[in-house]
Formats: C-alpha cells, structure tokens, sequence
C-alpha cells in the first residue's frame, strides 16, 4: 500500500511537472479536443507571485539566494470533491486554473486514465521532442578533437 | 471534514477587496488606540482560531513573517495547515522569533517579555501580538492615554493576559523597542500599540 | 530665505506625452511586438531578468520597450514592478549537474565527460558585420547530430577526484541563506549573501572589476572550469502537496572558475574557485561574478587586501545599477535651495579670502559699497 502510494505521488507530480512546463496555449486546444470538464469552484487564485530561485555556492554547496520568478497558482474543487492545485511559472492564469482543474481530475480514480492519455501523454511528447531536439542541435556543436602531431612521449 | 479539506475552505472571498477593509481596520485601531472597530467576518478558520483574528492573519501575514501560535491553537493541525494554506507563513522556531503571535487563550499566555521585542535599530521587528478575547466591555476597565487618544479612552477586554497593567507598564520602558497589541473580538477589533499609556484606575 | 514653490505639472505631463511619441517613433514603421524582442533580443531580455533580478522573458521584454533600450531604466521598470508581488516561498536549490545543456565548455579539460557543447556562442566568428542579416534572409534550420544522452559532471567533481580542489562553498549547518531582499546590508558579509548581490549586479561594473583581477589588482590566476547554459527545473515546497510542487524550467548560466592559490597560513596550496550563476545565458556577467566572488573571498582565504576587487564593501555597496543610477540621477533633480545655500558660502569665503589676499582692494570695495 506505500508503495503504491509513493507511486501515485510520484505520477501526480510527473503529471503536474508536465503541466507546468507546457504552454497554456497547448493546454487549451488538448482540453478542447478531449472535452475535459471545466467546471470547478475556484478556491485560491488563480494569482501571480513570486518565488525566490536559490542555487547552491560552487553548484553543490550550501544554498544562497539568486533571484526571483514570476509563479501562478490556482487551488480548485470539482463538484465531486477533488482538491486540485497548480504552480507555474509564469503570469497565465488561464493555464494555472486548468492545470488545478486537471490535477483534481487526475485525483478521480475514474477520470485519470482520460487526464493522462488525452491531455497528459500528448504534451509530455511533444515537450520529448522539443527537448531532443534541443539536444541534438547541441550535439551538433560538439568539439570533435583529432591528434595532429604526438610528442616525443 | 478532514483536515485537508478544513485548510483549503473560509479564506477570504473576495482576497483584495477583503485585506484591504481588514487593513484599514487595524489601521484606523492602531491610530486610534481604544477606538473598536467593527469588523465583518471576512474568513472561516477552524476553531478555536476566531474569524476574526483569521482574518487579520490573511491580512497581515505572508510568506516573510513567522508565526507563533499559543497551545491552544498549535495544538489544532487544521489551523496550523489553515494558514500555511492561506498565508503562506512559517512557524516561527520561538516566541521570540514571531513576527505575529496569535492567542486563544490570553489569561493563560505567556509573558510579553518572551515575544521578540525588536532592536534599538529596528524597533519595528518586535512581535504583533492578536489576542482573542470575548468581549471588550466585561473586563478590568482600562484608561488609555496617548498618541491617537484625544483625552482618554476606556476598554475593558475580557479573559486578558495575568498582571496586564504590570506587564504593559513593563513594555512601555523598553520604549521604541516591545510589543504591539492586536485585540479581537468576534465582531470587530481595538489596538493597544506600545505608545499606549495605560492608567491605573483606582477604585 | 527659503521660499516653497511648486509648479511643472503641465510641463511634466507634456513631457511625458512627448516621450510616448519619440518612444513610438515614425508611426510608417510598425510597432515592435513583445514576442519580437523575447525571441530576436534574447540576451538583451535575459541581461534585464538577471539585474531585474525577475525571471519573467515578456515582463522584461515590455520593460526594453519602455524604456526605449535604455537597459539600466528597463531593469529598474522590472524591480519597480516584482516589489508589487506577493512572495509564495523559497525554491528547492536548483541542480545544475541535471541542465539540459545548451552549451557547455572547459578550458581546464579537453575531454571532460559529455564533451566541449559550444552551443549558439558568438566566440569563433569574425565579429564583421552582416549586411544579409539587414537584408532580413533566411536562415537555416541547425543541424542535428542523433546521439546518445551523456551525463554532464559539474567540471568541479572531476578536480575533486585528485584532492586539489576546495570542495563546494559550505555553510554551518544551520545556516538559513540570507536574502538582501529582506535583510539591510551589513558588513562583512556571508558568501552566500555576497553571491545573490553579485548575481543581480551590473555586467559592466563586475566585468571592470573582474578584468582589473587579470591586470594585476588581486591577481588570482583564473581559468575558466566549466561554463554550463541551459535549463534546470524549479521546484517549491508548499504546504498543501505531499512534495515539491513543480514550476517548470529556468534557463540558467553557471561558471567554474578555477584559481591557482599558493596556499596561506589558513588554507593548503590547491586550487580556489570562484562561482558565477546569473539568469539567463548571460555568459560574460557569469564569469565576471566568478572572478569577483573569488576575489571577495580573500580574508577568507588569508590574502592580503589590495585591490578594489576584493574590498568587500566597495564592490558590493556600488554593484547595484539601480540604486546607482537613482542617487546619480537624482542630482539632476532641483537643488535650488541647497545651491542657495553654497552661493551664500561660497560668496563669503571669497569675501574673507579677498580680504586676507589683499587687504587694501577690500577695503576700497567695502568703502565704496558704503
């Protein structure tokens, strides 16, 4: 039973990671296709705030303070119950309040398997793509070092 | 209800336009020490917090500024996730450590000397103290005297802290350093700032 | 006599219309759009998110146009601006070591693990300017190179391997990070406090400074580890989730820098290292604040104070553009009183000197004047 709890924790944060990095504007076309429901009753937000970015001296180190970033946030609850919550970077608050929608949704047993399959899984692969694409163009500006002359030892 | 669900319900409806009536309160309280001012119930903590002092903590705190709960009130995981939920604030390690002390039960507090005090330097950094009290006419009546009172006004809180007038006396020497005093009843709030005489009324 | 007037408000409203007009410009060119500048001066954006110390691309972006270009007004737009926001918390400390690096090069090691990524770098061209970039060309999509994903170390974990290097900078344990946003300055200063000054300081000021450490004015002897560009995910713990709530990714840029150090009484010979991590790919400021941060750390280290760079209170009190630029600019403002006050001084030592001077002339005056 712990087990399976800490995998659904994990899968509900892999679902919000997802959220949070995809655009809002993707987010409203995947809902819209899929008609996820929208209905919910707002019960924080959403609003637009900061979060101080701490980074660690030397990379590793102990933590210090870098700047800070604009954060949305929304909390909503379905007509069936489910508490939902968003964090994202950024001012949309269309998107926070979609994103909470969906992290309640995603809470229904019955609603999950849609959540993920219909809106979850299609913009974790396009954020793969980007991603791998990013890379592979980097990797294309890899130093590729060739021996011209060898010393004596 | 389960406490997950207590934290997230009865904060503010309306979050601007309620701080902002919440503020000018307290502020109109503070510049106008004694004077009561009546306060709707603007937030729906879980008891024993009232809805009063729920509300000035959804005004007044934030991420920044450590709380102090008394027993009473530490002691409910709905109100202590209530306002992490709404606020933001951390539990401060100390008394000495809060920036806001929120009490239940005055008559049975600790002393004011144990709240953070401030600096010489930075006066501003002692601790506000809301006391939640029953009424603010059943009490000890007490004189006031001081910035913001023309002549003198009278409250006379219920259930507050043991040897007040002592105490308060006490704070007053510290001057520019020691504590604030937020009163709160169940329908509106008095202030009792660090400028505030109290005059011992003989009877 | 001191005499109160008021008056410029007309003025000061035609003013300000005027500067809307200019700032517009010839209305036969169109109007520049946020997601122009995000995308086509990305680097101006992320210089204004780095010393706005606000990471938001369209805020800062709205901020350049504002200011029509003026970086130093631009940045100080954003601070204006992040004072209005509520503060939610303090991110978990991001993990450079898992960046999706976007450039990554060493000048220590040729063949560190994950290899030399130059990325979108402006080193190696010919800085000649380009007429087909005016033209507005066509450019071509980057080339793709399929590989397999490879861990990047941070550059610092390889020196670590042979015991030369100081580990990462630590803290005592209970040590809660300072924050300048919050604390008033104070000096001396803690390394951790030192580092969020420095990574909201202006590029051109720390640039000065750390170029003077090469010139000689606290020579440390600097080779750049590692610098590292790319995104890191940020995450905030929040009362209401059983862990981290996720925000999304910040793209960041890290340098190593690595100093020889001879040793001192109070620490072995090895090598030193200074920290850079700045908003951004905001490679220059990152290695300018490794070189300072390196710098400040002499007492620490036992080094002989000498040079402005590694006077703590120097740096840090005037690496603020914004509070620079406001105590310069406010001399510009009416000091009409103030100046009064220096005529009539000025005017009466000149008196007094004359008088010393030449003893007979002032006489005359004096007399005359009568």
């Amino acid at each position: 039973m712990r087990g399976q709890e800490a995998r659904d924790q994990a899968e509900r944060k892999a679902a919000m990671a997802t959220l949070a990095q995809s655009s809002g504007d993707d987010i409203v076309r995947l809902w819209n296709e899929a008609g996820l429901p929208s209905q919910a009753e707002l019960l924080r937000g959403p609003e637009t705030g900061l979060v101080t970015l701490r980074g660690r001296i030397g990379g590793g180190g102990a933590p210090f303070n870098v700047g800070e970033a604009t954060v949305t946030r929304a909390t909503v609850r379905l007509p069936s119950g489910q508490v939902g919550h968003c964090y994202a970077l950024g001012r949309d608050k269309q998107k926070a309040k979609l994103a909470a929608i969906a992290d309640a949704l995603w809470q229904d047993p019955a609603r999950r398997a849609e959540v993920e399959i219909r809106l979850i899984a299609p913009l974790r692969s396009a954020l793969a793509t980007a991603h791998e694409k990013r890379r592979a163009e980097t990797a294309a500006t890899k130093v590729d070092f060739f021996t011209m002359v060898r010393g004596e030892d | 209800m389960d406490i997950a669900a207590q934290s997230i319900e009865g904060g503010f409806a309306d979050p601007v336009f309620n701080a902002q009536t919440v503020f000018r309160a307290i502020m109109d309280a503070m510049a106008r020490p004694g004077s009561v001012q009546p306060l709707p119930a603007l937030a729906r903590p879980p008891s024993p917090l009232s809805g009063t002092a729920g509300a000035v903590a959804l005004a007044l705190c934030d991420n920044d500024t450590p709380l102090w709960l008394d027993p009473a009130l530490h002691a409910s995981a709905a109100i202590v996730s209530w306002l992490g939920f709404h606020t933001g604030a951390p539990l401060a390690n100390t008394a000495a450590d809060a920036h806001f002390a929120f009490v239940a039960a005055p008559a049975e507090m600790m002393a004011l000397d144990g709240f953070s005090q401030g600096t010489q330097d930075y006066p501003d950094r002692s601790t506000t103290l809301i006391l939640q009290v029953g009424d603010l006419t059943s009490g000890a009546p007490l004189l006031l005297e001081g910035p913001g009172i023309e002549t003198s006004a009278k409250i006379a809180p219920a259930q507050m802290p043991r040897h007040f007038i002592e105490q308060w006396k006490q704070n007053m020497k510290r001057f520019p350093r020691g504590v604030d005093i937020i009163l709160a009843t169940a329908d509106g709030i008095a202030c009792l700032p660090r400028t505030t005489r109290i005059k011992t009324m003989e009877a | 006599m001191y005499v109160a007037v008021k008056g410029g408000e007309a003025a000061i409203a035609n003013a300000h219309g005027l500067l809307a007009d200019r700032r517009r410009g010839d209305r036969s060119v169109p109007a520049l759009r946020l997601d122009q500048i995000v995308e086509q001066l990305a680097l101006g954006v992320d210089r204004v998110m780095s010393e706005g110390s606000l990471y938001d691309r369209e805020l800062a972006a709205l901020a350049i146009v504002q200011a029509r270009g003026d970086m130093i007004e631009a940045i100080f737009l954003v601070r204006a601006y992040r004072t209005t926001l509520p503060r939610f918390g303090y991110s978990e400390p991001i993990d450079t070591g898992t960046m999706l690096v976007e450039r990554r090069v060493s000048a220590t090691y040729k063949d560190l693990p994950g290899g030399q990524l130059l990325g979108p770098t402006f080193d190696y061209t010919h800085r000649l300017l380009d007429p087909e970039l005016a033209a507005g060309a066509d450019v071509a999509e980057p080339l793709q190179r399929e590989t397999e994903a490879q861990a990047m170390p941070r550059v610092s974990a390889i020196l670590a391997r042979e015991g030369l290097i100081e580990p990462d900078g630590e803290m005592p344990g209970d040590h809660v990070p300072g924050d300048i946003t919050r604390e008033p300055l104070e000096f001396p200063m803690a390394r951790d406090i030192r580092l969020q000054a420095l990574s909201r300081g202006d590029e051109g000021f720390l640039l000065a400074l750390g170029y003077s450490t090469q010139r000689g004015y606290a020579r440390n002897h600097p080779f750049v580890g590692e610098i590292r560009i790319g995104e890191v995910e940020l995450e905030l713990d929040v009362p209401e989730l059983p862990f981290a709530a996720p925000l999304g990714t910040v793209r960041v840029t890290e340098c190593q820098m690595v100093n020889q150090f001879k040793g001192s009484a109070k620490a072995p010979p090895q090598f030193t290292r200074g920290y850079g991590l700045v908003f951004g790919q905001s490679e220059r400021k990152a290695m300018a604040m490794a070189l300072c941060d390196r710098a400040l750390r002499a007492s620490e280290l036992g080094e002989d104070i000498v040079a402005a760079a590694q006077d703590e209170e120097f740096v840090i009190s005037h690496s603020d553009n914004v509070q620079a630029t406001g105590f310069v600019e406010h001399l510009k403002l009416p000091h009409y009183v103030d100046f009064q006050a220096e005529l009539d001084l000025v005017r009466r030592m000149r008196a007094e000197y004359e008088a010393r001077e030449n003893p007979a002339k002032a006489e005359e005056k004096r007399e005359a004047a009568e």
